[in-house]
């Protein structure tokens, strides 16, 4: 039985999200049970490409660029499309990007970031993210 | 201008600080030094002998004032937060010497203070007075450091010296052969690091043999890091440098440990021709002068280029010239 979710004029829909991801998403986002617009998690949806996948559709804010690649922490092949007047504006895929403040946690729990009110703060080198303060290398998963 | 990590600096760097520690040492040894202003605070939140006394004798005889910070006895027993106790410091010196055991302590400190701050060690991480002191050691011992094949021996995995060591080493293009007992070796991506960033040959073994090693570096095997107390024993004694293990090694061969040591040296090696970590570790006197010289003359060069920067106002005096040298002191 197919499930239908309402379309949105304004907002943002994250597409192609890694099957079981779409709440980390969310919570990546920072879309919570506080959150005043529209949501929809849509979870299994079959995919062509992938098989199962999730989505996420969220009414009120436009996801910016630094977000939309800090996704790609979570799931590499997410998609992030713009909605204005029902119609897609925009479209951009999630790369891993070259540095992330304030996205990301470090997993060493001897790190300063663990401790102090500072910005998390990683460095892309070479396939994996070196920590700006203990400076240890994590696989970009580990930081989410 | 901060002293951080060791993955800050570059070769040209390194070699400018070798430079500068070869002028302290001359001026150490004829008795000229040449006398700064300043206070240096040494701030140690973990214990620490050959660190702090090490810095503290190098500010003295550059003439520098210093005030000690004790972790154990301080506001911070009181509650008080890192960022509040590195900015109240920071007001009352002009280079602040951190140890901490987070890591990326040094780097946190050095951006809440406007104050130089030397790392000295934070956690595991990095420790890069060491590791130019012991660079600046073998370059004086040993020439070229590119040339060389280095033995690093002991608990690789948590040395911090060992970690900033191979990168240092590495970065000289040196051959690193890591010694160490399964379950204490080196972290991969140090390695990895090393390797990828600098193409060096780094081997692994858990085998002592030092017949073409140049320089065999030693560190602690660290008792408290086994559960299991006999396996602990049985390691430590593989990892204690018996006379034995100096037979057919090079004429020249060097033996160097950052030290405290404690019983992974015995006396007869201790009496050798190899051991030189006692002349090591002095030579970590003209490193940090070296080092807190340079950061001095860094700030104040700062502090002039602000103020030329706003019209009106009065230049000091040193602002004419670079160095903040205020008098030439005899006989020390």
């Amino acid at each position: 039985m197919a499930i239908t979710v309402d379309t949105i004029n304004q907002g943002t829909v994250v597409d192609h999200i890694q099957q079981g991801m779409g709440i980390r998403v969310m919570e990546l986002l920072g879309i919570d049970k506080n959150y005043p617009h529209r949501v929809a998690l849509v979870m299994n949806v079959i995919s062509k490409k992938s098989g199962k996948k999730d989505i996420v559709k969220i009414e009120g804010i436009l996801v910016s660029e630094e977000k939309t690649d800090a996704l790609a922490l979570i799931s590499p092949n997410a998609t992030v499309n713009h909605i204005q007047d029902g119609k897609v504006v925009k479209k951009k895929k999630a790369e891993l990007p070259e540095k992330m403040e304030g996205v990301g946690k470090c997993p060493n729990p001897n790190c300063i970031s663990n401790h102090q009110d500072v910005l998390s703060r990683f460095a892309l080198d070479g396939e994996e993210y070196r920590c700006g303060y203990c400076e240890r290398k994590f696989r970009a998963s580990e930081l989410v | 201008m901060d002293l951080i990590s060791f993955r800050d600096l570059s070769k040209e760097e390194v070699e400018d600080y070798f430079a500068r520690a070869e002028a302290m040492d001359k001026q150490l040894e004829s008795g000229n030094v040449e006398k700064l202003e300043g206070i240096v605070a040494t701030m140690f939140f973990e214990p620490s002998t050959r660190t702090k006394l090490s810095f503290q004798s190098a500010a003295e005889r550059l003439g520098l004032q210093i005030v000690d910070f004790v972790g154990e006895t301080s506001s911070l027993k009181k509650g008080e937060s890192f960022e509040d106790t590195i900015k109240t410091v920071d007001g009352y010196a002009d280079i602040i010497v951190l140890r901490h055991p987070l890591e990326g302590s040094a780097r946190v400190a050095a951006e809440f203070a406007k104050a130089p701050v030397a790392n000295g060690g934070d956690g595991g991480n990095q420790h890069p007075s060491q590791t130019l002191l012991d660079l600046y050691t073998l370059k004086k011992m040993k020439g070229d450091i590119g040339a060389l094949n280095v033995h690093l021996v002991g608990d690789l995995k948590h040395a911090r010296t060992m970690r900033s060591l191979l990168y240092g080493l590495a970065m000289f293009g040196a051959k690193v052969k890591l010694v160490a007992p399964a379950g204490l070796e080196m972290a991969r991506d140090a390695i990895a690091d090393v390797k990828e960033k600098f193409g060096v040959e780094v081997e692994e073994t858990d085998v002592i043999d030092f017949k073409g090693a140049d320089v065999v570096y030693v560190c602690r095997i660290q008792e408290e890091r086994f559960e299991d107390k006999y396996e602990a024993m049985s390691v430590k004694k593989k990892f204690t440098i018996k006379p034995e293990y100096l037979q057919g090694v090079k004429e020249d061969m060097i033996i160097l440990h950052p030290l405290p040591k404690i019983d992974e040296i015995p006396p007869e090696v201790d009496k050798s021709k190899y051991a030189r970590y006692f002349e090591q570790a002095k030579n970590g006197i003209p490193m940090r002068m070296a080092i807190m010289k340079k950061m001095l003359s860094s700030a104040q060069q700062s502090q002039c280029e602000a103020k030329r920067a706003k019209p009106g106002t009065a230049l000091a005096s040193h602002c004419e010239k670079k160095p903040k040298v205020s008098k030439m002191m005899e006989g020390e």
